[in-house]
């Protein structure tokens, strides 16, 4: 089943993530654990800002340059024995994969970890075409057995506690023999493992994404904890890369200086367990590797993107740091963004694929706090980017009336400074009187949003202006 | 430093608009601590707003008439002095943005951005200013994000209020964090914004300090609101209200 895009019901999924006691406890464990992680690690590193800095170069070089290094890591593919396929759309992407997928016989597909897919909606889509495609990413793995939209982008089952994880596996690891129901995460681990370690055999296909795609060399490179795409891709007898355009990168030297900054930023580790490159399939004399190679470059609205000034966007290189260091993501978790991308990444980047009018909520949800920038590793300025929407949407007449007519008046007021005095004197005036002796307001009608859940602190009684013109 | 001391600025006061809405009492601090700083304080009655609401709800239009007018208002002065890091930042950083390639208004915002502060970072790093005042608390400084992001404030604040006699600082958990406020945020997405601030006020809380300062009054509003609904015993004031030694006045949100 396809995940519906739930992202234009942004405010009643917060309210929901709000309620639920189960979701803010895994939000609450996850926040607390990831940034305490990343600082160590960066601290542990002097040179950690001006690694940021040159991979900011490197990424904003490539984008740059984007034609001529697709084309270059294009031949370099074509050279090693591989294939290349562009598309456009999710739905020729999808038609590329289906083609790709039955060429590699079977009906089993094994899966590495692939947030491009997430965006096509890919696991879905096979099915219908009757196949089975199998996540083996642990996280994936089990988000796919419960149905439900990854909720962050490098733990995408973040939100469940091990408890519902148990029962999960219960109810759909009987049949396969595991009837036990296992409580340590170890236990759950090594059942899944068991699990999946047979299917990497049965496969003919694999899919993955990619990291990185390196123009220099043809590469495509995945970095895993748990080294299960490397072995769907080296299992498998055909190899089909799907990832997004933006992820090609001059050198394997670019490579590495990114590598150094995507650890440390997502996780804290200093390099991830796995960092696996694929390049073309297997050589004569290579004693394992995929027979066919293929690599599908999706574009989906990101030459768009790259077009507008929200561009630096694409240098994302899915670290999470931005999610992890959320105080919205904290708050409501990945799924009430209601699609694929969430956090502060997905407020950037969701507007532009999935268009602004469905998206609209994500670049506002935000108080522009600018914890996100602080700590992207390719330093993207989430902030400027979320204004940017705002004020496209502005321009599209997406802004809801209220706030569209309010601003407005604000700004007839406050372009004629003695009409806003007038204002304001008697607005501190009613307030104040309104709240006289207690200092504060439990109830102001048309601002319930505030005070339904905090008390207004009530006006101390004449504005500034009015009192500096008595005593001036 | 002498060159602090020996210079004598001609400073423009920009309130805010929630302070002259919600609380003079800190434009009237600011004013007196920047007098006992040495500053000639002038209050431009052509300000009314720095232009936030309209530049971050993407009307650029509006929030582009409004900085030209904070640029009119201010641009005779050798500083602009703010009493928030979030207006201060608007000027400094967005004016810029906004209109850095007007042929007519570029320069003079640029120029107008380069001495415009916020006041804790004008009276530490301008002037030669130490506190006098006195008050007996345990005291907590809640940084707003465009101080300690926008603005790169933290430490100034700080070392002010460690001048203050009987004032003991503590920190609390998550300082980096928002308090929620996010101006028209705190409105248009209340739930959120109230989970956010629900988790700074248990932190202040947990830090054990009886007063909570810090430079932004939204944050302050939002916070104080949040602590009165709890019925927490914790008052909330502006730096400048410490600073200023007007301890003696009600507390925001606080019976008068």
């Amino acid at each position: 089943m396809s995940h519906a895009v739930t992202s234009p019901d942004f405010v009643n999924n917060s309210k929901k993530a709000i309620a639920d006691p189960v979701l803010q406890t895994a939000l609450d464990r996850m926040t607390r654990g990831f940034p305490v992680n990343r600082r160590r690690a960066v601290e542990a590193l002097p040179e950690f800002d001006s690694l940021r800095d040159e991979a900011k170069v490197i990424k904003d070089h490539a984008l740059a340059h984007l034609d001529l290094y697709l084309e270059a890591f294009e031949k370099k593919v074509i050279e090693s024995g591989g294939h290349v396929h562009w598309c456009l759309t999710p739905d020729e992407a999808r038609a590329t994969i289906t083609r790709l997928v039955r060429d590699g016989g079977g009906s089993l597909i094994t899966k590495g970890k692939s947030m491009v897919t997430e965006e096509l909606g890919l696991n879905a889509h096979l099915e219908k075409e009757g196949f089975k495609p199998l996540e083996t990413d642990l996280g994936e793995y089990i988000i796919q057995l419960a149905n439900e939209p990854p909720s962050h982008i490098l733990g995408p089952a973040i939100h469940m506690p091990k408890e519902r994880i148990a029962d999960i596996f219960v109810e759909h690891h009987t049949p396969l023999g595991f009837s036990e129901r296992k409580t340590t995460p170890e236990e759950l681990v090594a059942e899944a493992r068991t699990i999946l370690r047979e299917k990497y055999f049965q496969a003919k296909v694999a899919i993955t994404g990619a990291n990185f795609l390196v123009a220099e060399t043809g590469s495509a490179i995945i970095v895993t904890n748990e080294g299960n795409g490397d072995l769907s891709q080296t299992l498998a007898d055909t190899h089909i890369v799907v990832t997004g355009i933006e992820k090609v990168i001059p050198t394997l030297e670019d490579a590495a200086t990114l590598l150094r900054v995507l650890a440390r930023s997502a996780t804290g580790q200093e390099m991830s367990v796995y960092t696996t490159l694929a390049t073309g399939p297997r050589r004569p004399g290579d004693t394992d590797g995929p027979g066919t190679f293929h690599v599908v470059l999706v574009d989906n609205g990101r030459s768009q993107l790259l077009a507008s000034p929200a561009k630096e966007a694409l240098r994302c290189i899915r670290c999470a740091a931005c999610l992890n260091h959320c105080p919205i993501y904290k708050a409501v978790g990945g799924h009430a963004y209601g699609w694929v991308y969430s956090g502060p990444i997905g407020a950037a980047i969701d507007p532009a694929y999935l268009g602004l009018n469905t998206a609209r909520h994500l670049p506002n949800a935000s108080t522009l706090c600018g914890r996100c920038e602080e700590v992207c590793p390719v330093r993207i300025p989430l902030p400027k980017i979320f204004r940017y929407w705002r004020t496209e949407a502005f321009k599209q007449g997406l802004t809801p009336g209220p706030e569209r007519q309010g601003v407005r008046l604000w700004a007839y007021f406050a372009k004629r400074p003695k009409l806003y005095r007038l204002w304001t004197r008697t607005a501190a005036r009613v307030l104040a009187a309104a709240g006289r002796g207690k200092g504060r307001l439990r109830h102001v009608v048309g601002f319930s949003g505030w005070t339904n859940m905090r008390d207004l602190p009530a006006p101390e009684g004449k504005t500034f202006f009015e009192q500096w013109k008595n005593r001036e | 430093m002498s060159d602090k001391a020996a210079t004598r600025y001609n400073v423009g006061l920009f309130v805010t608009c929630l302070v002259d809405l919600f609380r003079p009492s800190v434009a009237f601090a600011a004013i007196k601590l920047l007098e006992q700083a040495g500053c000639r304080v002038s209050v431009p009655p052509t300000q009314t707003c720095c232009g936030q609401p309209a530049y971050n709800s993407g009307d650029r239009s509006a929030a582009t008439d409004i900085v030209k007018q904070v640029v009119a208002a201010f641009e005779q002065f050798d500083a602009v002095v703010v009493p928030s890091g979030s207006c201060a930042g608007m000027i400094r950083h967005h004016g810029p943005l906004l209109l850095g390639d007007d042929p007519e208004w570029g320069a003079r915002v640029k120029v107008l951005a380069e001495k415009t502060f916020e006041l804790t970072q004008f009276l530490a790093t301008k002037t030669a200013y130490t506190p006098t005042a006195q008050h007996t608390a345990e005291v907590v400084y809640h940084d707003s994000c465009s101080c300690l992001r926008e603005m790169g404030i933290g430490a100034e604040p700080r070392a002010l209020l460690d001048h203050v006699t009987g004032l003991n600082r503590r920190e609390m958990d998550g300082r980096e964090e928002c308090c929620g406020f996010g101006g028209l945020f705190s409105v248009k997405y209340p739930d959120v914004s109230n989970a956010m601030v629900s988790a700074k006020v248990a932190n202040i809380k947990a830090s054990g300090a009886e007063l909570c300062v810090g430079a932004d009054l939204g944050c302050l509003l939002n916070i104080a609101g949040k602590l009165k609904r709890d019925g927490a015993p914790i008052a909330v004031r502006h730096v400048a209200e410490v600073l200023a030694d007007h301890c003696d006045k009600p507390a925001i949100g606080d019976r008068s």
